[in-house]
């Protein structure tokens, strides 16, 4: 069971965000394409710290919490938490997007609502959502 | 303190990335901050449970040696850094799905006006159904 305590503890902040796509309708993993894309950068840099941080002794790992697979030469929880992160990440940003519409994120289209205004009841959905 | 330059350097980074780059200025943003606050207690809990249990462990020699429920400071910059550089281009990439340039220009959205052309009406947004839709949402 010790193994699967990093695998675990990723697994949970999927499960834990899960909700957001599925009861509050964020529909971050229905535009997947896009998800991914916003992951790479994140992913890439983020493997090529980890690797160099391991090659000259930064930090380590207790292989007696790992599933002992490895992957771009790190573990394979390693690298997974560079995606579960982010994913859990653009959720939360989804949700209180979703939540506060008058909070703008930048991606509206220009006829969006006003900056920071409250909650504008009879505000059309957000536009994006539409798009795919 | 090899690592807490690093975590200087990629703060940086993610932050020209966000402001100048990208322009998607979500540190200017409340929605961002709103989300980072929520993430910042899962943080700690997540970074916590690997540094606390001993997953991952760290030379001394590279951090400042403070620690925020077992983890190095330094591992709050890292992950804001991924978190920020993530949603930068989250929603510089929603950008091109609304047809506005993926690279932002104004600082808040404009409307359209003489050299910039109205976009196409948005069509009736409407979610479709979705089995798990909360009946609120829809």
């Amino acid at each position: 069971m010790r193994q699967l305590t990093y695998l675990g503890l990723l697994v949970a902040c999927l499960l834990g965000t899960l909700p957001l796509e599925l009861l509050l309708g964020v529909r971050v993993y229905a535009r997947w394409r896009r998800l991914a894309a916003a992951l790479v950068p994140g992913l890439v840099l983020g493997v090529a710290w980890d690797e160099y941080a391991v090659r000259h002794g930064h930090w380590h790992f207790d292989h007696r919490y790992l599933v002992g697979l490895d992957l771009a030469g790190l573990p394979l929880e390693e690298v997974l938490f560079f995606v579960v992160i982010p994913i859990c990440a653009v959720l939360t940003l989804e949700a209180v997007a979703r939540r506060r519409p008058g909070w703008l994120i930048g991606d509206e289209p220009p006829e969006a609502a006003e900056p920071d205004q409250p909650d504008q009841p009879n505000r059309p959905d957000r536009p994006d959502v539409a798009t795919r | 303190m090899t690592y807490t330059w690093l975590v200087v350097g990629a703060l940086l980074g993610a932050a020209a990335c966000d402001l100048a780059l990208l322009r998607t200025r979500l540190l200017t943003r409340r929605a961002f901050w709103t989300s980072y606050a929520i993430m910042f207690g899962f943080q700690l809990l997540v970074n916590g449970v690997l540094t606390g249990l001993g997953v991952v462990q760290y030379d001394p020699d590279t951090i400042l040696g403070v620690r925020l429920a077992y983890a190095p400071v330094e591992d709050l910059g890292f992950g804001f850094a991924l978190i920020l550089l993530t949603l930068s281009c989250w929603v510089a990439l929603g950008r091109r799905a609304t047809g506005l340039p993926v690279r932002g220009g104004a600082a808040r959205p404009v409307r359209a006006g003489p050299g910039r052309p109205a976009p196409p009406p948005a069509p009736p947004a409407r979610r479709p159904p979705s089995p798990g839709s909360s009946p609120s949402d829809g």
